[in-house]
């Protein structure tokens, strides 16, 4: 019971410091994690990492909370997770929780106003960077497919308004067809 | 339907359909909050993505918290950070049994080809909105009148210090907020 005790702590303490310290969501906190879990604790293996990473590309939700339950769950079971969780979640619960208290009286100030319209060009900056960076991802696969269910998304979702829900359903039945045809066929790897 | 109720099914549904982390979330919540209820104004949702790039967690947490504090308070803050993350825990926990009893994601592998070029284009989507809310101003009309040449600038400059130079993010952000407060604050 003091060991799990002190586990759990460990779980909690490490995951706080990481999510509370980390700034640009789940690219930046998965080479974090790996750093504290696998290279200066030893819990967890090179190889077990990189599937625990893999499944939280592929689960929704995100990233960081994903790789979080999973490492959790992998040191120490359901309670485990739920330590990691906390950790994870915990720190901007309390900052944005800050921020929304004061959100008013700040938006409401000539400065901050200035400063939010400047931001605001630059975050759109920031979307059209990673967005051209996905997408040439998407096109230097040379495949005519995924091409087409990306231009077919953006007409859908822009267009005639068809909810997220609605395309992420769409696209991936049409990817659980191309992938069940594939294994029929006893075909190549899907990529 | 009690709020609370409203908003953990709302960002339910904001988890359980963000695949791909990060900004894959953008234009779901744009979709539940800004337009199905209309809790966030266009300009307030492009402030919380702004509040998310500066400060630390998930763009989906965050937004999850800063909504639901602002529909109902701090219990809605929580309320809506707990909707966000129940379908992660359901699905990772349940991949994670598939993954390391069969080690095998064939079909997840295929489902997940398709998914991502899905979200590249939603994730564009949300972006022009953000763009045409920068350029053009909260009225929505796009009009060459309403052209705010200032946002073009700053955003062109943004745009090509990221493309050549690489930097971190939230270095191009604070130069675009310190040259905001600047321009819109004391020269105009």
């Amino acid at each position: 019971m003091e060991r799990n005790r002190h586990l759990f702590w460990a779980l909690f303490r490490s995951t706080f410091l990481i999510s509370a310290f980390t700034f640009g969501g789940g690219y930046v906190i998965i080479p974090l994690m790996r750093k504290r879990f696998v290279e200066e604790l030893g819990w967890i293996s090179e190889q077990e990492m990189l599937d625990m990473i893999a499944i939280a590309q592929s689960s929704p939700g995100p990233i960081a909370v994903n790789a979080s339950i999973l490492i959790g769950y992998r040191l120490a079971g359901i309670a485990g997770a739920f330590c990691t969780i906390l950790g994870t979640v915990l720190p901007p619960l309390a900052i944005i929780t800050a921020v929304s208290v004061f959100y008013e009286a700040f938006r409401s100030s000539r400065i901050a106003g200035a400063l939010m319209l400047g931001m605001q060009a630059g975050v759109a900056a920031v979307i059209l960077d990673v967005v051209l960076n996905m997408a040439a991802g998407v096109v230097k696969l040379r495949k005519a497919l995924p091409i087409l269910v990306m231009l077919g998304a953006f007409a859908a979702v822009r267009f005639l308004q068809i909810s997220a829900p609605g395309i992420i359903l769409t696209c991936g039945a049409i990817g659980a067809a191309v992938a069940w045809r594939r294994q029929k066929l006893g075909g190549e790897q899907p990529e | 339907m009690s709020v609370y109720l409203e908003l953990f099914l709302s960002f339910f549904q904001i988890g359980l359909f963000s695949i791909g982390g990060g900004y894959a979330a953008l234009p779901l919540i744009e979709e539940q909050v800004v337009r199905l209820h209309g809790w966030l104004t266009m300009t307030e949702f492009a402030d919380i993505i702004t509040i998310a790039e500066m400060t630390p967690g998930p763009i989906a947490i965050n937004s999850a918290t800063f909504v639901g504090n602002r529909v109902a308070g701090p219990v809605g803050g929580i309320v809506s950070t707990i909707g966000c993350i129940v379908p992660s825990c359901i699905i990772v926990l349940a991949l994670a049994y598939v993954y390391f009893k069969y080690r095998e994601l064939r079909m997840v592998k295929g489902v997940l080809a398709m998914l991502r070029p899905a979200v590249v284009a939603m994730i564009a989507s949300a972006g022009l909105s953000i763009l045409i809310l920068a350029f053009f101003g909260a009225e929505g009309s796009i009009g060459f009148s309403q052209i705010n040449w200032v946002s073009i600038g700053l955003f062109s400059v943004c745009f090509a210090v990221l493309r050549i130079k690489k930097p971190n993010p939230i270095v191009v952000m604070a130069g675009a907020g310190a040259a905001g407060i600047l321009l819109y604050g004391f020269l105009l």
